[in-house]
């Protein structure tokens, strides 16, 4: 089967498996490998992309599932205003230290603040605890979000 | 052309062509780089014994500086990056000498060769690993660095025609004062690399540093947050496929049938290969190579260790420290001691296999023809992954091209090249090149684990309750013994005595001693912290029943018997004063210390823990003090300790392979769990500044954190652990 997705804006025509997960297009078909593979399962958050801006694990999402769902991915979150925000924190906090886990990590608190601009420690627990880190880099992903946070309050 | 291959070229034409200065100097030699421009030459020492034994006696350099006549410098690493932040700190060691800005410096992998860039801590292996790099690295790149600067210092001045000393180096040129001229180092490279290797230069003072010591942003950052850093798994050469691979369940099993019409009929799946004891589903994507896979009917041959279990492995551990072992060191007269005295302290101990779980899966991509092979990789052993591939792939060595790449997550996985054979093999049946992925299940059923320990301890205590006698005897694998066998001598070696030995405590009777024995059909290897991960679990938690034997507290114990360790001391100290030590806590809090020299660092935590009446335990804040000498980056010493705080926590509270029927049990990230986001405690770290010289920093959070959570449980609930990881089952009801 043939399916017409849309990634980063941008609409692709791949010719695969009904079943075949996302985040295997992305990387094998489309050469996007920004999107990590970690666990196949939904365990890890590793593979995390936006659906229409929702988080959303692609190593478990299938390319028969997408329909006219926006995928967004790594290689254009800074495109918008809270993956910016969420990369800039992510620098000035030097979060990353393996960095294979990153690429989710930041899917996944853009995610957030795209729709909780300010976010409880409670609230960043529950929407970050989806994806490990094995570096331990979780204090300093926890301070990064809520610096993005009071960026965006700012407005700069 | 790509600069390393440029480098490597240049770096051998030097070797061979090089006037070697015969003395105990880092630089070896200074010439002219491909190119032109200056090219030094230099090697990383610390003077150990273990540098001794991997002496050969000759002077090759093991790792480059190149100044081109652009005025670029780069630097030739022999270190890989997975996370610790030494693509960071080593340049920063090069610039702070060379008076150039950190920006200015570009790093290149270093190739494939062991003779070129063997790490001397080590035993000359081209590893990265140990927590060495920057302890090897200290004063040679700060020497490279100066030695440069003078070099080019003095070619200005002659150009001049003035005194090198009216001359000064900044950011990355030389400015001659009086007269307001300056000249870059690009312009200076070549006259600069005639000159003769100066006689002496002097190190820049500590409170000279301006990068050294303060917080520098990492510079492998930015393509970690925008998506572009290229991991092993991200390589694409033109025209590769995918695979993906089932090997035995049963270590050391075979594959008796196959039948793979199903998987070769999923789309995508272009073949099926079927080795020995594994089978590959080649495809052109991931997704039908999954697909492919189970859809394979594979009966296996289970071989020899097919009813092997856990419980059968550690009771031979526990069997084998019923008798003596060797003797890793010995101290007054243990044995008098113990049998003089009115009551001991007794325990056993037991640590669990471990396994690595890095985030990126094991993977190797590999183009093999008839007359040669790319090797597309992250490995911390280049020069051991390009053997092992020449090997299996039957070609000579320098028909491997061996590239590596940013590691994602290393913690000892990558000092392994099974996954390149095991690469290697499938590749021999597929033409063009093809990328091996191991599914999450592959990489935990068949990593090589962190070895099982079992430990029996016994003391007395004299009558002010300070130890008398310190027994300690324990069993299990040496990891040494099959990674580096020269290193394995008279049943002992370096790494798994490490943290058991040495103790930092006044122990005027001590024993220890070890018994090596290998799990059948079970491999063990290097895991984050090594030997310490298992050793000061087993020490600091004892020496903290010692405390409670001799009714006396946990700080002031330890304290008590550190006259000969004021380092020590001091951040036990430190730890205790920033965590609050001896403040109230609500039923079912209680504050854990562990007290550590591993690594050449001094370390104290204090872990503040939390049990509930169904058992489980949260770890709510660690207080970390640590004395690792000169600091280079306190920025990534701190997330070092963060991170390694958090990798022994999943450990303490969670971490266990276990084996039935001769297979892992856990397979995925549900059954082997890892500390979340939403489990982790804050974690504060406190640096003592002095000038002494640096210690390793990438392990030693790992083994300090277990005891400290152990004996914080303990604290918070008079239930003593001595097995890992943390049973809530035991704790349940007792806080």
């Amino acid at each position: 089967m043939a399916y017409d997705i849309t990634v980063n804006g941008t609409t692709h025509h791949v010719d695969v498996d009904g079943d075949t997960p996302l985040l295997w297009v992305l990387r094998d078909v489309l050469a996007m490998t920004g999107t990590k593979f970690g666990c196949g399962a939904g365990l890890c958050g590793a593979c995390t992309v936006q659906l229409d801006g929702v988080a959303t694990r692609s190593c478990i999402t299938r390319v028969d599932s997408l329909g006219d769902a926006a995928v967004t991915t790594i290689e254009a979150v800074g495109a918008t205003a809270a993956g910016a925000s969420v990369q800039k924190a992510w620098l000035e906090g030097q979060v990353p230290q393996c960095g294979y886990c990153q690429s989710g990590q930041i899917m996944s608190a853009s995610a957030l603040l795209a729709r909780n601009p300010d976010p409880t420690d409670a609230e960043i627990d529950v929407a970050m605890a989806g994806n490990i880190c094995r570096c331990g880099t979780y204090p300093r992903i926890r301070a990064a979000i809520r610096a993005a946070a009071r960026s965006n309050a700012k407005g700069d | 052309m790509a600069g390393k291959h440029c480098t490597a070229r240049s770096a051998e034409r030097l070797t061979s062509t090089c006037a070697v200065r015969v003395s105990r100097r880092s630089v070896l030699c200074a010439g002219v780089a491909f190119g032109g421009g200056l090219l030094l030459g230099l090697r990383l020492s610390l003077g150990t014994a273990a540098a001794a034994a991997a002496g050969t006696g000759d002077f090759a350099p093991d790792a480059y500086i190149r100044i081109g006549r652009d005025g670029r410098v780069a630097l030739v690493m022999p270190f890989v990056e997975m996370g610790q932040g030494t693509y960071t700190a080593i340049p920063m060691l090069i610039a702070e000498e060379l008076e150039v800005d950190l920006d200015q410096i570009r790093l290149e992998h270093a190739p494939a060769d062991e003779k070129l860039y063997g790490n001397p801590l080590l035993a000359g292996v081209q590893a990265t690993g140990g927590s060495t790099a920057i302890r090897a690295a200290w004063l040679p790149l700060r020497e490279a660095g100066a030695v440069a600067r003078t070099l080019l210092v003095s070619a200005a001045a002659a150009r001049w025609n003035v005194e090198p000393g009216a001359c000064r180096a900044r950011r990355g040129a030389v400015v001659h004062e009086p007269s307001g001229r300056s000249l870059g180092y690009g312009e200076l490279a070549a006259d600069a690399a005639r000159l003769p290797l100066p006689g002496k230069v002097a190190l820049k003072a500590p409170a000279e540093f301006r990068l050294i010591g303060t917080p520098v942003r990492r510079l492998d950052a930015p393509g970690k947050v925008d998506g572009t850093a290229v991991f092993g798994i991200d390589a694409r050469p033109a025209g590769v496929k995918i695979a993906t691979l089932a090997q035995s369940p049963v270590f050391g099993g075979r594959v008796k049938s196959l039948d793979d019409r199903a998987a070769r009929a999923v789309r995508g799946v272009r073949q099926v290969v079927r080795l020995d004891d594994a089978v590959a589903v080649v495809a052109d994507h991931m997704g039908a190579a999954l697909k492919g896979l189970a859809a394979l009917a594979i009966e296996w041959d289970e071989g020899p260790h097919a009813r092997l279990d856990s419980a059968a492995i550690l009771g031979e551990l526990e069997k084998a420290t019923d008798g003596p072992g060797t003797v890793a060191q010995t101290v007054g007269d243990v044995g008098a001691a113990l049998a003089g005295a009115a009551s001991r302290v007794e325990a056993t101990y037991q640590v669990p296999f471990l396994a690595h779980a890095t985030m990126e899966p094991m993977n190797c991509t590999v183009d093999l023809r008839e007359d040669g092979c790319d090797v597309w990789v992250g490995t911390q052993v280049p020069a051991r992954a390009q053997r092992a591939a020449a090997q299996a792939a039957g070609l000579p060595l320098d028909r491997v091209a061996l590239h590596n790449h940013l590691i994602g997550g290393g913690f000892g996985r990558r000092l392994e090249v099974d996954g390149i054979v095991r690469a290697v093999e499938i590749a021999r049946h597929v033409d063009g090149p093809v990328k091996v992925i191991w599914s999450r299940e592959e990489d935990i059923q068949h990593d090589l684990y962190r070895p099982v320990f079992f430990d029996r301890l016994s003391a007395c205590l004299g009558s002010d309750g300070r130890p008398l006698a310190w027994s300690h005897r324990f069993a299990g694998s040496s990891v040494i013994a099959r990674w580096l066998p020269q290193a394995f001598n008279d049943g002992l070696d370096p790494d798994t005595t490490d943290g058991a030995i040495d103790l930092l405590y006044a122990l005027p009777n001590l024993r220890v001693e070890y018994r090596r024995v290998e799990p059948p059909g079970v491999p063990t290897a290097f895991w984050r912290s090594v030997g310490p991960s298992h050793n000061v679990f087993v020490t600091e938690s004892f020496i903290d029943e010692l405390a409670a034997a001799a009714g006396q507290d946990p700080v002031a114990y330890r304290s008590a018997l550190l006259d000969q360790a004021p380092r020590a001391r001091a951040v036990l100290h430190l730890a205790a004063e920033k965590a609050g030590w001896g403040r109230p806590l609500p039923a079912g809090v209680g504050l854990g210390v562990s007290l550590q020299f591993v690594f050449a660092t001094y370390m104290a935590q204090v872990a503040e823990v939390e049990v509930s009446g169904d058992g489980s335990v949260r770890v709510r804040r660690v207080v970390c003090a640590l004395d690792c000498g000169s600091v280079v980056n306190p920025d990534t010493i701190e997330a070092q300790v963060q991170g390694a705080v958090v990798f022994g926590i999943t450990a303490a509270l969670y971490g266990e392979i276990t084996i039935e029927n001769g297979r892992v049990v856990q397979a995925n990230f549900d059954s082997y769990r890892m500390l979340r986001i939403d489990e982790a405690p804050s974690v504060e770290v406190h640096i003592v500044r002095n000038s002494e010289p640096p210690g390793g920093m990438g392990e030693p959070g790992t083994s300090a954190i277990m005891p400290a959570v152990a004996n914080a449980i303990f604290a918070a609930t008079g239930k003593r652990l001595r097995k890992l990881p943390v049973d809530p089952a035991a704790l349940k009801h007792s806080a």
